[in-house]
């Protein structure tokens, strides 16, 4: 995946810090369904039960710090993505939903997101490291993805950069 | 300038001499996934062509998240895990046998020194064992099992140091609980930390290991405790020689120290919905429960229900509660009856069912009510984490206040009793 521009509408949560996996896709749903089209019909089903029918292709969700804290299913941001979700933009990550993420090709942006509207239309030009939004007029700038993140996003996650190199390859 | 725990660990496996900040690609000593994340590893490495695991002391699948099983899907995933695991010289510890995390280090599998990772967020417990160990998702385990390798950022530490004497009836578990209310729930993202002080020097294996497997609660990596004489006769009483471990240097770089006190530490609990929302046991006497739950990751060793039996011997649970007990594993339950902690514990009226998860992710065994107050030994109150999000409410604690709150079917400091 080699995204240079995305465009979606931004949905926010409350709670709006520490949004754990759990309230991502409850452990009640993840052990009995591993279809993740399926999965994908229960995200953020605990804090916000419309979402995963209000959801479209290409909406993005916004929260503030430590999204993804908890446990370290990879089911989370692989629902996510099922569910349409193109980017999640956030203030910061917790480490293993951030390697999960990019391991499985869902792009995270890390900025202030105070700003953003629910509801709103937010663009993200990672070329420029900028997020916009139309209806907030606002906008924020975020530093441009660590290189290991960049590589693995562009060869479609960890298991394709596997397949690719035999190993891991971030040098050349 | 000298190395921290993490930077001779990461440095020793990675051939390099790397510092705080680095990304190294690091050889992998072990590595593990349970029956809620082993689905989609076997369906990644299935897509990598793996044969066996490349980790040098190899890898396990446990069976423990939802065991036995609650249903015919998560009966069907047993089934793929150890058709998987038979297949590809992989260690099956099969439903009964008990939580990965204590199953992992009572078994002797991985040693003080070692760099492991395992598909379940609480894979940092193996810290208390001297080792730098981590949760990851599915796919970051699946390479390190298929290339014996994954790739790390070396973490900066932070050093947390505890002296002074824990009271009666507080310990380990409210020591962790009061740091986390104090850091915050990303007070330590993406670091590693480090406990010493003569607190720590003197806590048990069992209570190391409760620390240890809370470090991720405040967002850390690793947690690896120092190596000491605690650590090597743990080891001995397993069977197992260790030949040394690690230690920081005198002068190693710590990002941020924190210094606790251990005898300001009273009895606490993380009230909902937040592990970080920690207060003192005494702030929530009005809180009637109707579920105690003894066991877990974090709580479910010999020492915990020993501390839980003691304050339970000669009472009775109240008539309103359902205290279920899940030890860790079939080691710690065999010694709970040769040691007569099981036998106190059911004739206080406790509920003991098979060693591994329980009810703390809420798939089975213990599903609490709508409305219905918890108090729990685990390590996570999140909405609906029992597997009812309808008005229920966790609170977590140490086995010494679930027993006391498990009796006056009531939150209760255990001091009290």
């Amino acid at each position: 995946m080699n995204v240079m521009r995305l465009e979606g509408r931004a949905h926010r949560f409350k709670p709006n810090d520490d949004i754990n996996t759990d309230y991502i896709i409850s452990g009640r749903y993840k052990f009995k369904i591993s279809d993740m089209n399926e999965l994908a019909k229960h995200v953020m089903e605990d804090i916000s039960p419309a979402f995963a029918s209000e959801v479209r292709d290409g909406d993005m969700i916004v929260a503030g710090r430590n999204f993804g804290c908890g446990s370290s299913r990879e089911q989370a941001p692989r629902a996510l993505k099922a569910a349409g979700v193109a980017a999640v933009i956030a203030k910061s990550y917790a480490r293993i939903f951030y390697r999960n993420s990019f391991n499985i090709g869902l792009p995270l942006v890390t900025c202030d997101t105070d700003w953003i509207l629910g509801g709103e239309t937010v663009s993200v030009d990672f070329e420029n490291g900028v997020v916009s939004g139309t209806d907030s007029g606002g906008s924020a700038e975020f530093h441009p993805l660590p290189k290991t993140m960049q590589v693995l996003l562009e060869d479609g996650g960890l298991i394709p950069h596997i397949k690719k190199h035999g190993g891991f390859s971030f040098d050349e | 300038m000298g190395k921290t725990i993490v930077e001779k660990i990461l440095s020793s496996h990675s051939d390099s001499d790397c510092r705080a900040g680095d990304i190294v690609v690091a050889s992998v000593d072990y590595c593990m996934a349970q029956d809620g994340t082993s689905k989609l590893m076997i369906d990644e490495l299935d897509a990598l062509g793996f044969e066996a695991p490349k980790t040098k002391g190899g890898m396990a699948a446990v069976l423990d998240h939802s065991s036995p099983s609650p249903s015919v899907e998560v009966s069907r995933i047993h089934e793929e895990i150890r058709r998987f695991a038979n297949g590809h010289g992989v260690t099956i510890h099969d439903v009964g046998a008990g939580v990965c995390h204590q199953l992992i280090p009572e078994s002797g599998t991985v040693l003080p020194g070692n760099l492991v990772v395992g598909a379940d967020s609480h894979t940092c417990t193996y810290g208390a064992l001297n080792l730098c160990s981590t949760g990851m998702g599915s796919a970051d385990v699946a390479a390190a099992a298929h290339t014996g390798k994954l790739w790390f950022r070396v973490p900066e530490t932070h050093r947390i140091r505890v002296d002074g004497t824990l009271g009666d009836f507080t310990g380990a578990k409210d020591l962790i609980l009061a740091l986390i209310g104090e850091v915050g729930a990303d007070g330590a993202t993406y670091k590693s930390t480090e406990f010493s002080g003569d607190t720590m020097t003197s806590m048990s294996m069992d209570g190391r290991m409760t620390m240890a497997n809370m470090v991720v609660e405040m967002g850390a990596k690793f947690g690896p405790f120092p190596y000491d004489e605690v650590t090597s006769a743990w080891y001995k009483s397993i069977g197992v020689a260790t030949g040394g471990g690690v230690i920081s240097d005198d002068d190693a770089e710590f990002e941020k120290g924190i210094d606790i006190d251990a005898s300001d530490i009273v009895p606490k609990v993380a009230a909902p919905h937040r592990v970080d929302n920690v207060s003192d046991v005494s702030d929530h006497s009005d809180v009637e429960i109707q579920q105690a739950f003894l066991g877990t990751c974090t709580n479910g060793r010999l020492e915990d229900l020993t501390v839980a039996a003691r304050i339970l011997k000669g009472r009775q649970v109240n008539r309103g509660v359902r205290l279920i007990v899940a030890p860790a594993s079939r080691r710690v339950l065999i010694e709970a009856v040769k040691t007569g902690v099981a036998e106190t514990l059911l004739s206080s009226g406790a509920i003991i069912i098979a060693p591994g998860c329980g009810p703390c992710v809420g798939t089975h065994a213990g599903i609490p009510s709508d409305g219905e107050n918890v108090v729990s030994t685990a390590n996570r109150n999140f909405m609906g984490r029992m597997g009812n999000n309808n008005g229920v409410s966790i609170y977590l604690a140490s086995p010494q206040t679930v027993a006391a709150s498990a009796i006056r079917g009531r939150i209760t400091d255990p001091r009290e009793l």
